[in-house]
């Protein structure tokens, strides 16, 4: 780590003024005006999508080029190295904020709601015959569907996961041993784990709304399985393109041994989409 | 203590060069702390403006009973684009902005410690109000619903209501980003010597204050999230047909909402803790608990958001657990407020207008405190809920509290920050009118509140008339004080008397005692030595 508060320090990079964020800003506005005009069936919605979507990208290859030639041209050093760890740190921790919503709505249903629906004053005046026992579509839900189990794919899905945890975890020792062939190849294998993760979720999905009539509209349990999955697995998409930006860098011979923050952010945030798949498996596929 | 070695760009480092943009493009691409902190305090005014036209909207209709101004569905898009604006647009921004002036300064930093993302916190706010604004043009309008969003009446709205939506997403994003600067710096850019236990409890209620926005405003984002795919793509997380609840989407707003009350109410907080000691000029009282209990208000404040559900339905274990412990509250808070009432005890007190505000918000905020401490208890809410009753006290916290500090801030750094100092003379009167006039607006409407009148609605029976004419004159004339405070501004800005170094005797962070006035674009480029 960097020197600490009490040691005198050099210079703090503070970057020129630039263009990216209003830039970003701007994207952002286009993609969600868009957003709303195509989900009101009004024209154009997916024009201001697409603009706002290709300047974004445009922003993110600007910026990050520019973040990437300031840490490779040596502007970074251990006191902005620190700042990075704390901005990725909480930049963490409101994700799992983020995802608290979504299981404590799940928990919130599971427990609460509708047990409560089945109760004696909602059996007699409402919905008769309401049992309130989980997995539910509510009591207004007439279609017949079956859950998600948890040992076929899911399962499978828990031990590509896991498994590319470990072998990113196996690339950062190669980094810091400087073993550059073994670091590329452990990385290659994590984002390999990452996408082969992704299309089974994207196989499970379709079992899912062919053969369980298991659809995102089929009430408390449909909503919450994909909300959550879904949400998880647009994380996991997030995670292996910064994994495969961290990958190009390598065999460009970026980072070093001592300093390479960029490999170590990612490799957190990696683990952090593996620690809330742990809870899905847990809490919406097996109990 | 190591020199400063030029390692990037040019024209950046000394005097008032704001690197290579100049005219309107220096404020977009800016990525300087002073510049992003002018920034969001000029868009929080003109947010306070739009919010404030809405208020006297509201007041206007409100003047008589019976409908007379506005249709129905228009006031209740009043209500609710006024509660959105004043709490996202004006209060919050507000104190970003003396986040971003202060905290690199109190510390001793350079600058923010992500300069760039500074930047795009800022700019993402403008085209958040744009989405707002737009949804007054849409088919249906803005949406009626009241700031709290809540469902099922938002899976009904219009198109103004995905736009409101995404509006609330980008607002948490700013937020988000903003916290995590702010936090980030406050732990990794502090000078050495400047130890967390020395720094300026402004900092530190930002410290805290940013832990909780990191905390709670991606819940918010989940919560309307959960509202999008519910009115779109049906889900039935708000749905009991679907095995879901509408209270459900109360319990997440207000795992939000409540430690929100305290994102707005700790930096204010902070605020007063500058100005009274150095209008008292002796010490703050008591600075390590001053400290402790501003964390123990943050820790409290996520076990107490169903005080505001008491009404839909609830175990009386459920309303006894959130009674208590919203009353506990009441020991942090008592802690400040006896605290700022110490520093000032034998103090040689001076009233220029930054403490008149403070001693204003002093007695006011802590009125506020006691009728929230009313509003706690379980049988006297279920009467109360929903009444003008509740308005007068979440106004006293957030106007009286909120507001004033902020423009006791304005006043007490405008010396620094321009150089120039404020009319005295007009910035007392602006002190006074909005003292009284807030009271007239708003004491009143504890009586409404009490006799049964219901918030939120354009219509009421005669009994209420006297006290609601009363409110409106004051609000209206609350309003037009205002018009003073722009003046003030803008006269110190264009022709005010130089300030001298130190305007305030007894102001004692580092602003202050280590920085010339005004503040030069650049500061601390090479770190105080405060050991």
């Amino acid at each position: 780590m960097a020197q600490g508060a009490t040691t005198p320090r050099q210079h703090y990079y503070v970057p020129q003024p630039m263009y990216w964020p209003v830039l970003g800003s701007a994207s952002l506005f286009l993609m969600m005006l868009g957003g709303v005009f195509v989900m009101n069936a009004s024209a154009g919605g997916w024009v201001s999508i697409a603009a706002g979507f290709m300047l974004i990208l445009y922003m993110m290859f600007r910026w990050f080029g520019d973040v990437i030639g300031e840490s490779e041209g040596g502007k970074y050093h251990g006191w902005e190295d620190v700042s990075f760890r704390w901005g990725m740190s909480w930049f963490i921790f409101s994700e799992v904020m983020f995802f608290a919503a979504f299981f404590g709505a799940l928990f919130y249903i599971r427990v609460l709601s509708v047990p409560d629906l089945s109760s004696l004053e909602h059996n007699e005046l409402l919905w008769p015959g309401f049992k309130g026992t989980w997995p539910s579509a509510g009591p207004g839900f007439e279609e017949k569907f079956s859950p998600m189990g948890a040992w076929g794919l899911p399962a499978i899905n828990t031990a590509l996961l896991l498994t590319s945890g470990v072998t990113v975890t196996i690339a950062h020792w190669a980094l810091k041993e400087g073993k550059r062939g073994m670091l590329n190849l452990f990385l290659f294998l994590t984002i390999a784990l990452g996408v082969l993760f992704l299309g089974v979720q994207a196989y499970e999905y379709g079992h899912a709304y062919a053969d369980l009539n298991l659809k995102l509209t089929t009430g408390a349990y449909g909503s919450t399985f994909f909300m959550l999955t879904g949400f998880h697995g647009f994380h996991v998409t997030v995670g292996a393109i910064m994994l495969a930006v961290i990958f190009a860098r390598c065999v460009k011979g970026h980072f070093k041994p001592d300093h390479h923050f960029a490999f170590e952010g990612v490799a957190w945030y990696w683990h952090f989409v593996d620690v809330v798949w742990l809870g899905l498996f847990i809490f919406v596929y097996w109990l | 203590m190591s020199a400063v070695v030029d390692t990037h760009g040019h024209g950046h480092e000394h005097g008032d060069h704001h690197g290579g943009y100049s005219g309107l493009m220096r404020w977009v691409t800016t990525t300087n702390h002073k510049d992003i902190g002018t920034m969001y305090l000029w868009f929080s005014f003109i947010m306070f403006m739009v919010g404030g036209v809405m208020a006297l909207v509201i007041r206007a209709e409100l003047f008589s009973p019976g409908l007379q101004i506005v249709n129905p569905d228009f006031f209740n898009q009043m209500t609710t684009m006024h509660g959105l604006i004043m709490v996202f647009g004006a209060i919050m921004p507000a104190f970003v902005g003396f986040a971003n002036w202060l905290i690199p300064m109190q510390i001793g930093a350079p600058d923010m410690a992500f300069a760039r993302m500074n930047n795009w916190s800022f700019w993402i706010l403008p085209f958040a109000g744009a989405l707002l604004i737009i949804s007054f043009f849409t088919p249906g309008g803005a949406p009626g619903v009241g700031w709290t969003l809540y469902a099922p009446l938002t899976v009904q709205m219009g198109i103004g209501m995905d736009l409101t939506i995404f509006a609330v997403h980008l607002l948490g994003m700013s937020s988000i980003m903003g916290s995590i600067n702010i936090v980030t710096t406050i732990l990794n850019m502090r000078a050495p010597g400047m130890t967390l236990m020395r720094m300026p409890l402004f900092c530190w209620t930002w410290l805290i204050t940013g832990y909780l926005l990191i905390a709670v405003m991606p819940v918010l984002a989940g919560a309307v999230t959960m509202t999008l795919t519910d009115r779109h793509f049906g889900t039935a997380f708000f749905n009991a047909a679907g095995g879901g609840d509408p209270v459900l989407y109360q319990h997440i707003f207000w795992f939000f909402g409540h430690p929100e009350v305290y994102i707005i109410a700790l930096p204010a907080f902070g605020v007063v803790s500058q100005i009274i000691p150095a209008f008292s000029r002796k010490p703050l009282f008591g600075y390590a608990s001053m400290v402790y209990a501003t964390a123990g208000i943050a820790i409290l404040s996520f076990i107490v958001w169903a005080h505001h559900m008491y009404t839909v339905g609830m175990p009386v274990t459920g309303q006894l657990f959130f009674m208590y412990a919203t009353t506990l509250i009441a020991i942090p808070t008592g802690v400040k407020v006896f605290n700022w009432v110490a520093t000032m005890w034998k103090g040689s007190l001076t009233f220029e207008t930054p403490m008149l505000f403070a001693a204003g918000f002093l007695f006011l905020f802590t009125l506020g405190g006691f009728t929230g401490l009313v509003l706690s208890l379980v049988p006297i809410d279920i009467q109360l809920h929903d009444t003008y009753y509740v308005v007068a006290h979440f106004h006293y916290v957030m106007v009286a509290g909120a507001l004033f500090a902020a423009f006791g801030g304005v006043y007490f750094w405008l010396p620094k920050w321009t150089g120039r100092m404020y009319d005295e003379t007009l910035g007392k009167w602006h002190f006074w009118l909005t003292m009284i006039f807030f009271n007239v607006t708003f004491f009143v409407q504890h009586f409404s509140g009490l006799a049964g009148m219901p918030r939120r609605i354009p219509d009421y029976p005669l009994m209420f008339e006297t006290w609601n004419k009363v409110s409106s004159i004051g609000a209206f004339g609350f309003g037009i004080s205002q018009l003073l405070f722009l003046y003030v501004v803008l006269k110190c800005i264009r022709s005010g008397a130089k300030a001298p170094e130190k305007p305030w005797e007894g102001a004692d962070s580092l602003e202050w005692t280590h920085l010339p006035t005004p503040a030069p674009y650049h500061t601390f480029e090479t770190q105080p030595d405060l050991r």
